[in-house]
């Protein structure tokens, strides 16, 4: 209900009605447009996948853990690897990262919808079928004989590898098609919530007044627009080349595999700052929140991010150094990679900032938070270290570029994923998450995070190469292997304690209330769980914290907002 | 833009979000298109056998047929705007037949390229690029023709009135990028690539 704090009009009353049987509520699911429900179909489903591909990382660091080791075959160890990566982006980083702004721009915006309800069905059920698409690749064609025809190229799927003269089989179409009709979906996504935050705001919340995060969520949207957009052109390119005999990654007939590795990374490389980008959006809502203070440099907080947008479609060729490439080339990629470093270093130093002498409250959200700048500073480091040309030719595909972008996709994305969940959840269920258990998961993960991730950097300096099946005994990598397994099956422990914190929580956690977390965004004047309608009224905003403003009439922001 | 805070009197205006979402679809199918005109713009001259592109002939009244079909479809968002119907229709009308010209002469380039000069997709690399290049934008093509089809109808219902022009303006930036993009690729395919 209403909380009184809180004057926006809520008077209409309860949440959702009340459901009748099973199938209804079933059904209410499957026909939903609301964005809410989209939103949470979203993220359920990427959590899902999350956990997937987690599974397949234990078979992964299992099969590794000792030298010479035979868990599983070569070649569904091909297949592993391949689908946890592809798995990973496409199925998990996606759906959440879409899902949440799903659920929270038009919250934010103070909006009672997407622009485009049915579209934003359409395009959660193409995901949803792709990812079903790419998982029944290990019962389609002559699965059901032995291991299946799970895609087993890589995620990156290089040229020639992917021909139909080395790929035989449909395992490369499945890996085509699931992410073509994926893409699709995530392009639907893209462009709505492009179109909601520019055509859908309420009256007063202007672009300069926007919350960090939805500013976020449109850059990182309209990035997607001409990130997914490449694949989807190769892929097609892919399956031309497979179906009607054409010559575009076939070299016999003059065609060119580096053209592929050129054109996967055009999507690539932009694709990690699409899934890197709602993570600093997470933490420049849940920072502020905690320290009790403003954002520090709202503006240079969007230039910056805008700045990681544009300079993301121009560094794509530092995937490949090794590849070899003009010194001209070379030169204009590694400068062009540094570059991102400033931009990324002015929004550590704005939450930096913003931490400085505020109040912090400890909370799981923060908690994670933190982490989350510590870890993004020292995989920025790597980075660095890895855009210089001389050293990614000694380092390329080792265990050390695994470390580097681990660190970006779990300690970065995967942190501020969890911060979200510990700071939105009780929006969208009206129950707190049990601290206790979060504590618990914050501290076993990040433990071992770095327990696995950092220890890897070193197996990588010492040569150990990315994708390998086994290894012998006598590389001096052994310790080092089982360590970097220990650390996964510990997190593995710490993402068991959050599902059941999940679980736990929904029918046993504290009631939230509206507002659990004083917090200034207008997703937090609706009750928790928000009615369909969101806003009983429109509400009209007047500053960057328009709940601040409500909270203290006497001392409001737009007083001091130039 | 004002931070002030704003009023009740003020007006509060935000741009349309159907042109926004068809600028966003436009700029997603221009990622589309510069991957295809990259690889034929790669392998001009890398084909090791068969024909080459001095065998095609430039299009140049297919070409004039399209680009004056973004000409009718302006014309005709102006009529709806006023509610002349009737001549929206006709404008509408004369689109349509411009658009399936425009593909009937693709169909006759492509029976001569394949039955005459024995390229097809598979012949070498030129007519891996060839044939996907222009077939991407064949296909947009027959998309846009299958949208404007459909408008025609409901059209000649006399279900399509002036409160529609908005959205009649949103699917036409759609026809208006089919024209601008095959503006690209003949300059890519019979110009740079001949
Ligand atoms: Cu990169």
């Amino acid at each position: 209900m209403a909380d009184q704090t809180v004057p926006l009009g809520n008077s209409l009353g309860a949440a959702y009605p009340s459901s009748g049987t099973f199938l209804e509520w079933l059904h209410s699911w499957v026909v939903t447009v609301d964005h809410k429900k989209l939103g949470i179909l979203y993220i359920a489903y990427g959590l899902f996948f999350l956990l997937v591909a987690g599974a397949e990382a234990m078979v992964i660091r299992y099969q590794l853990a000792f030298p010479n080791n035979h868990f599983v075959s070569p070649e569904a160890y091909n297949q592993i690897f391949t689908m946890h990566g592809t798995t990973m982006v496409f199925l998990a980083g996606m759906p959440i990262i879409f899902g949440l702004a799903n659920y929270m721009v038009p919250l934010m915006i103070g909006a009672r919808d997407m622009a485009f309800p049915r579209l934003n069905a359409f395009s959660f059920w193409l995901t949803a079928f792709g990812g079903l698409l790419l998982y029944f690749s290990f019962i389609g064609g002559f699965g059901l004989y032995g291991m299946g025809n799970a895609p087993d190229a890589g995620w990156f799927a290089y040229a020639p590898l992917t021909g139909s003269a080395f790929s035989p089989g449909h395992s490369m179409d499945y890996w085509a098609l699931a992410l073509i009709v994926a893409g699709f979906g995530t392009l639907g996504t893209a462009i709505n919530i492009v179109a909601t935050t520019l055509s859908m705001r309420c009256r007063g919340m202007t672009l300069t007044r926007m919350p960090l995060f939805v500013w976020l969520m449109l850059i990182v949207s309209a990035m997607t627009l001409l990130t997914i957009t490449p694949l989807t052109a190769a892929q097609v390119m892919l399956l031309l080349d497979r179906y009607l005999g054409a010559h575009f990654f076939d070299a016999q007939a003059g065609g060119a595999p580096m053209l592929w590795i050129h054109f996967f990374w055009i999507f690539g490389h932009p694709e990690v700052y699409v899934l890197v980008l709602p993570a600093f959006a997470i933490a420049n809502e849940v920072i502020p929140v905690f320290s009790r203070k403003a954002i520090f440099g709202y503006p240079a907080m969007v230039a910056a991010s805008a700045g990681i947008g544009f300079v993301s479609f121009t560094v794509w060729a530092h995937h490949m150094f090794t590849v070899g490439m003009s010194w001209v080339g070379n030169t204009f990629f590694v400068l062009s990679t540094m570059v991102v470093g400033i931009f990324t270093g002015i929004k550590i130093f704005n939450w930096i900032a913003t931490m400085w002498g505020g109040s912090i409250v400890f909370a799981t959200p923060m908690l994670f938070c933190i982490a989350f700048v510590f870890q993004m500073l020292l995989a920025g480091l790597t980075g660095i270290m890895l855009s210089v040309a001389p050293w990614d030719w000694q380092l390329h595909n080792s265990y050390f570029l695994i470390a580097h972008f681990h660190y970006v996709l779990v300690g970065v994305i995967v942190i501020a994923i969890f911060a979200a969940f510990y700071y939105w959840y009780p929006k969208a269920t009206g129950r707190m998450l049990s601290e206790r258990l979060g504590k618990w998961h914050f501290w076993l993960f990040v433990i071992g995070f770095h327990v696995t991730f950092d220890t890897m950097h070193f197996v990588g300096i010492l040569g150990m190469p990315r994708s390998i099946y086994t290894y012998q005994a006598d590389r001096g990598w052994n310790t080092l292997n089982l360590v970097i397994s220990l650390g996964a099956f510990l997190q593995g422990i710490a993402v068991a304690i959050f599902v059941w914190n999940l679980i736990y929580s929904y029918f046993r956690g504290q009631e939230a209330g509206s507002d659990p977390w004083d917090a200034w965004t207008l997703e937090w004047a609706t009750p928790s769980p928000p009615p369909a309608y969101n806003f009983a009224t429109e509400p009209e905003v007047r500053s960057r914290r328009p709940l601040w403003d409500l909270k203290h009439p006497s001392d409001p922001d737009w007083k001091y907002e130039a | 833009m004002s931070t002030a805070p704003i009023f009740a009197d003020e007006e509060w205006r935000l741009p349309s979000r159907g042109k926004v979402a068809m600028l966003s679809l436009i700029t997603g199918e221009c990622g589309i298109f510069s991957i295809f005109v990259a690889a034929y713009l790669y392998y001009i001259g890398r084909s090791i056998s068969g024909p080459t592109p001095r065998i095609l002939e430039a299009p140049i009244f297919n070409t004039v047929c399209l680009l004056s079909s973004s000409l009718t479809i302006w014309l005709a968002e102006r009529e709806i705007e006023r509610g002349r119907m009737r001549a929206f229709g006709a404008w509408w009308g004369i689109t349509i037949l411009l658009g399936l010209i425009f593909i009937a002469g693709t169909a006759l380039e492509w029976h001569t390229l394949i039955f005459h000069d024995g390229l097809t997709i598979h012949t070498n690399l030129f007519g891996t690029t060839f044939y996907s290049l222009v077939g991407l934008h064949a296909t947009h093509v027959i998309v846009g023709l299958i949208g404007l089809s459909i408008i025609m109808i409901f059209t000649l219902l006399g279900r399509v009135n002036r409160s529609h022009a908005e959205r009649i303006q949103v699917f036409s930036l759609y026809w208006h990028f089919v024209d601008a993009v095959w503006v690209v690729v003949f300059t890519v395919v019979y110009v740079v690539g001949r």
